[in-house]
């Protein structure tokens, strides 16, 4: 599959892509209504960004920190180097514990290691506590969105949904009533779960503190009823100090959805008495991408989504269509470090519109590296142009649109044209476009007679 | 006009050479009008700006060579498109021993209303454009060159274009719901993501024409190519023009 292939599905329910487009459009438009009462924005974000570089440029020294330092506070640190390891961490801690059964708050970096599946074989049960996670753990589909992981969905489908799994009244779509059969039904989980799992937002080398945002105050709740807290966390969170946070944390909820905060921002530095706490700095292709110099500012990324709810793609082909764990425009930049194959079609995704760049809180030149992943990967593909406009169809190469398209042809497109024009059949361009009428005379025609 | 004034090379995006004379004929007019010195350097081609978006930047060495030794002897270049312009400034690939000519060369070419707001320092235009005109912003003149404030930035407002219009009497500027939105073109995106390019034109129209705009206008003609097409298709009644069109009728 392939992104065009997935949109234009998506698109193929008329209705539901607009609701979706103006409801991602709602949260772009909070989002720029309170960062417009902050006179400070602009500077906030090249805070944000200039401390991020400094992370980047030095992050074993920052991460070695962190390590030294949450040692001391009693946290036990553990290093993977990819998924595998990742995970292979996790349930040696859950069979240590004999835990069959553990709860999870919203941590993009488990569903990008693809944590549920791996545990799920080895019998354990895995609940994630976020209400928008639940939904789409209900429905064995990952999040579509990395702040509103079931944003594709409408109350209605939910209701449908609820009605199956928690058994609520048929037809009943009150949110406010939804959500108290959720919180039901995950208090029990709560309760029941002996090893909580959250991920993290940024973690503090100076102190070996990490911090956890969340608007549900689910991370919380499984934490301090759980005895074992594992953290999981991308070596790129780190930041030096702790009052580095108070740059974030005003960017952070404000781009996201549009909060002033999140509702629950906690801050875990040791474990209580008797309690165990640990964390799992984990690489998996992070350092790759970190000797790529044109991409390495992507992981500067704080994920916020902003970049997703301005995208007129991602509004308009939904999450699902990226067919990547961060999908959008940021993980358009991200995945294909991961597999540029799997993901050749996302740097094409776009018109290079930049708003993903202008909207972004640590000022990740995002379209940018759209452009520039495009060169790499039709040089990793071999492609030549001329390959490339065979796939683009139907002799396109050789029509009047080919002149938008071919460059260095030009010239020879141009002695063509008006036959092309005539005798080409329409290509994809003209599929629900009309073509422009053929002036009588191009303007070198024209300055030749009226001003040679 | 002196003789020896500035010597304004026109540049015309191919496709405006091919299916829009009209508009390099509003922007030769126009500049004319605002007292310039202007040539049309004949042998110009294509910037390489479809090639090198489509992930070729590298086999646009040759046209970029020939833009540069096309135009390096004018004291500024100016063309009725934002996005060609970006291009030829950010996305050209180093000539070798053409280095200096090169950036001295992304330092004269502009976008037609900033050159008229920012070199020609025109602080208004007087004429007369009685009609109710939506501007479309199209993204690399918008966000790349920096032609207006960007809506998703904290800044000061502020529009080029705008600046341009709006003295213009009986002329009524359309406010939109997403004021700089983008309308789906992209270039081969307009292709190989073709459902969704025309979704987004859809709903860029669909702004317009529920604010009763009357024309539409943008700096870039590849997008209102790409509208008009959509438009014209659905039978639906909206005027098109480029804005130099729209500025040098106004003056006449």
């Amino acid at each position: 599959m392939s992104h065009p292939v997935q949109a234009a599905e998506f698109l193929q329910d008329a209705a539901k892509s607009k609701w979706h487009d103006e409801t991602l459009w709602f949260i772009r438009d909070k989002r720029d209504k309170i960062s417009h009462t902050i006179p400070e924005w602009e500077e906030l974000r090249e805070l944000a960004s200039k401390i991020k570089d400094n992370v980047l440029g030095n992050l074993d020294i920052y991460l070695e920190d962190f390590e030294r330092n949450a040692t001391k506070n009693g946290i036990k640190v553990h290093w993977a180097k990819d998924a595998e390891e990742h995970n292979a961490i996790v349930l040696s801690i859950l069979q240590e514990k004999n835990c069959m059964a553990i709860v999870k708050s919203k941590s993009i970096l488990t569903e990008e290691c693809h944590l549920n599946s791996y545990l799920e074989k080895s019998g354990i049960e895995v609940v994630d506590t976020d209400l928008g996670e639940r939904i789409v753990q209900f429905l064995n589909q990952p999040p579509s969105h990395i702040v509103l992981p079931a944003i594709h969905l409408k109350k209605g489908e939910i209701s449908d949904l609820f009605h199956e799994k928690l058994h609520t009244e048929k037809g009943n779509d009150d949110p406010t009533y939804l959500t108290q059969a959720a919180r039901i039904h995950l208090r029990e989980k709560f309760l029941g779960a002996k090893v909580a799992i959250t991920g993290v937002n940024f973690g503090v080398a100076e102190t070996g503190e990490f911090v956890v945002c969340t608007n549900e105050g689910n991370a919380d709740m499984g934490v301090h009823l759980a005895e074992v807290h594992i953290a999981c966390m991308g070596i790129e969170k780190i930041i030096p100090k702790r009052e580095h946070l108070s740059v974030f944390m005003r960017l952070l909820a404000r781009s996201a959805t549009g909060q002033s905060i999140t509702n629950y921002t906690s801050h875990f530095r040791s474990p209580a008495p008797g309690r165990e706490m640990h964390i799992i700095l984990v690489d998996n292709g992070r350092t790759a991408q970190l000797g790529r110099e044109t991409f390495r500012s992507s992981l500067k990324c704080i994920r916020c989504g902003a970049c997703m709810n301005t995208c007129p793609i991602y509004r308009r082909s939904g999450g699902f269509s990226y067919e990547s764990t961060v999908p959008g425009p940021i993980g358009s930049i991200l995945s294909p470090g991961l597999d540029l194959k799997k993901y050749s079609t996302l740097p094409f995704a776009s018109t290079l519109c930049g708003s993903c760049t202008d909207v972004c809180p640590v000022k990740i030149n995002i379209h940018e590296q759209l452009y520039a992943w495009r060169q790499e990967i039709t040089k990793a593909q071999g492609t030549s142009p001329k390959s490339l406009s065979m796939k683009l169809g139907n002799g396109i190469f050789k029509s009047p649109l080919a002149y938008k398209i071919s460059g260095t042809l030009m010239r020879a497109a141009l002695k063509t044209l008006p036959d092309s024009l005539i005798y080409n059949p329409l290509n994809a361009y003209g599929k629900s476009r009309d073509l422009p009428e053929l002036p009588k005379e191009s303007f070198k025609d024209w300055y030749k007679k009226n001003r040679g | 006009m002196k003789a020896n004034s500035p010597h304004i090379a026109l540049f015309i995006p191919c496709y405006v050479d091919q299916f829009f004379p009209n508009v390099g004929v509003a922007t030769l007019e126009l500049l004319e009008k605002l007292g310039c010195r202007v040539s049309y350097p004949q042998g110009q081609t294509c910037c390489g700006q479809p090639m090198a978006n489509a992930g070729f930047e590298r086999v646009t060495v040759g046209s970029t060579r020939h833009f540069i030794e096309t135009f390096q002897e004018y004291d500024y270049v100016v063309a009725p498109s934002g996005s060609c312009v970006l291009h030829v400034k950010e996305h050209t690939p180093a000539i070798p021993e053409l280095e200096k000519e090169q950036a001295e060369l992304h330092h004269k070419v502009f976008e037609l209303t900033e050159f008229i707001t920012d070199i020609l320092k025109v602080e208004r235009i007087d004429g007369s454009y009685p009609h109710r005109v939506g501007f479309h912003a199209s993204c690399h003149g918008q966000r790349g060159l920096r032609l207006a404030s960007s809506s998703e930035l904290n800044e000061e407002p502020f529009s080029k274009a705008r600046k341009l219009l709006e003295n213009l009497v009986g002329l009524e500027w359309v406010e939109l719901s997403r004021t700089d939105e983008c309308c789906g073109f992209g270039g081969t995106f307009a292709v190989t993501e073709e459902a969704l390019s025309i979704q987004m034109g859809k709903d860029r129209l669909e702004d317009h024409l529920v604010h009763g705009a009357e024309i539409l206008t943008a700096g870039d003609m590849s997008c209102i190519m790409h509208l008009q097409g959509i438009a014209s298709r659905n039978k639906q009644t909206l005027q098109f023009k480029h804005i130099a069109e729209i500025l040098n009728e106004a003056i006449s």
